[in-house]
């Protein structure tokens, strides 16, 4: 019985890999089952099960939130979104990045110049290496 | 005794400050393992990432995402900084900063304007003291950051580059090179420079389920989540490096500090009995 190797990833860990009989995912447009030799395919994830048929019959389940499934001849891929996604959830995260930048913003005493910066940051560095220098020459 | 009295205090308070940077240096020690295990399990996301961008970009010669294409006149570029939340981790954050401010200077003399987000405390702290404009911020990650956190200040970057607010993007953070080694590192986000696996050839193209721009946009968008995630996770692994190295040579110093002043502390010892004696011996010497 031929099989097709299956990843399946997230950006924060690797869920499973191994061989599979056949793969069942929730594609954007229905239910998709991959078996072995598929055509090339690749298609976005809705929010559900992703379903692996193990070499010795068994079953097994994944939940994903969303991602994507890229089909090759002898692969599937998913590649899985670990936080659900939404365009108005994505537009409130990016909102609140924006507050919390406006927030940093509204306290601050007076802009700096960079250069003036630059300079504090290179006084701050020349302190550093003094006091290594210092520590060095102490040792010996 | 007075000055013995002191030199002791003193001792004892440069003992109690290397008990912190002991504590601080092991726990720092055992949270580098669980960073690079981060780091590691999130590498198989973005290297298959790379492979079906490199089959779509491909096989799709005529379609053109904006993300792939370089814009001529570049008016405004846009930074992502990653930095840590905490302090007392050595020329980590300022060896970045001063990096990024040599940048930042470059493209304001060319008259290029930098838009900046900033991921970390130390970030946000520095550059909202700076003439750039701050177009999002987010902090406190974490030691398990997740991607849900990041979503929102790189789709506040992306649209600014959809939008061509921006023209360009770059990412800084602490490249993780080893446990002595951490490196600042610039790199480019947008335009996504062609990687060598943009450059094989595929005789075969995919099924697209709905169409390629679609999917093409979904995949370009998750690919730079990726990215940033790495370098945040990258820069974790960094912090803790760093502050281990610091927090090392700090306790380092405090054994040496407490060597000498304990030398101290025994030749004022010894001066006070020798002059207690000869003013004993004097004073028989006397009667």
């Amino acid at each position: 019985m031929s099989t097709i190797r299956c990843d399946i990833v997230s950006a924060e860990e690797e869920i499973f890999h191994g061989q599979a009989q056949m793969v069942i995912a929730t594609g954007e447009m229905g239910e998709l089952g991959i078996a072995p030799r598929h055509a090339p395919l690749i298609t976005r994830l809705k929010p559900g099960q992703v379903r692996v048929q193990l070499e010795n019959g068994e079953e097994q389940f994944f939940y994903v939130s969303g991602g994507i499934l890229e089909v090759q001849p002898q692969v599937v891929t998913v590649l899985a979104d670990t936080a659900i996604r939404a365009r108005d959830l994505d537009e409130a995260a990016a909102r609140t990045a924006k507050d919390e930048a406006e927030r940093a913003l509204a306290n601050r005493t007076d802009a700096l110049e960079v250069a003036q910066a630059q300079a504090q940051l290179a006084q701050a560095m020349a302190q550093l290496q003094a006091l290594e220098r210092l520590r060095r020459s102490l040792k010996h | 005794m007075a000055g013995a009295r002191e030199i002791r205090t003193k001792i004892k308070s440069v003992a109690n400050t290397r008990k912190v940077t002991r504590a601080l240096e092991m726990v720092s020690a055992s949270k580098i393992r669980k960073a690079q295990d981060l780091m590691k399990a999130s590498r198989p996301y973005a290297r298959l990432m790379r492979q079906v961008i490199g089959h779509i970009a491909h096989a799709n010669v005529e379609f053109q995402h904006p993300f792939l294409v370089e814009r001529k006149d570049v008016k405004r570029v846009g930074y992502v900084i990653v930095s840590t939340d905490r302090g007392l981790c050595g020329g980590l954050n300022s060896n970045m900063f001063r990096k990024l401010l040599g940048e930042i200077r470059g493209w304001q003399d060319k008259g290029v304007e930098v838009d900046v987000v900033c991921i970390g405390q130390k970030a946000t702290q520095f550059f909202r003291r700076l003439k750039v404009n701050m177009l999002g911020s987010v902090t406190h990650l974490g030691e398990k950051p997740q991607i849900a956190q990041l979503i929102g200040v790189i789709k506040v970057v992306l649209d600014a580059y959809t939008d061509g607010r921006i023209d360009r993007l770059h990412l800084a953070y602490n490249d993780f090179v080893n446990t002595m080694t951490q490196k600042a590192t610039v790199d480019t986000l947008l335009p996504l420079p062609p990687s060598p696996e943009l450059a094989t050839t595929h005789a075969w193209d995919y099924i697209y389920e709905p169409d390629a721009a679609t999917v093409l946009e979904h995949v370009l968008t998750r690919y730079i989540e990726s990215l940033v995630y790495q370098s945040v996770l990258e820069n974790l692994a960094s912090e803790h490096a760093a502050r281990m190295v610091a927090m090392k040579s700090a306790s380092d110093n405090a054994t040496k500090a407490i060597g000498s002043l304990t030398l101290v502390y025994n030749k004022a010892r010894q001066a006070a009995i020798t002059q207690e004696i000869s003013e004993i011996v004097g004073g028989a010497a006397a009667v």
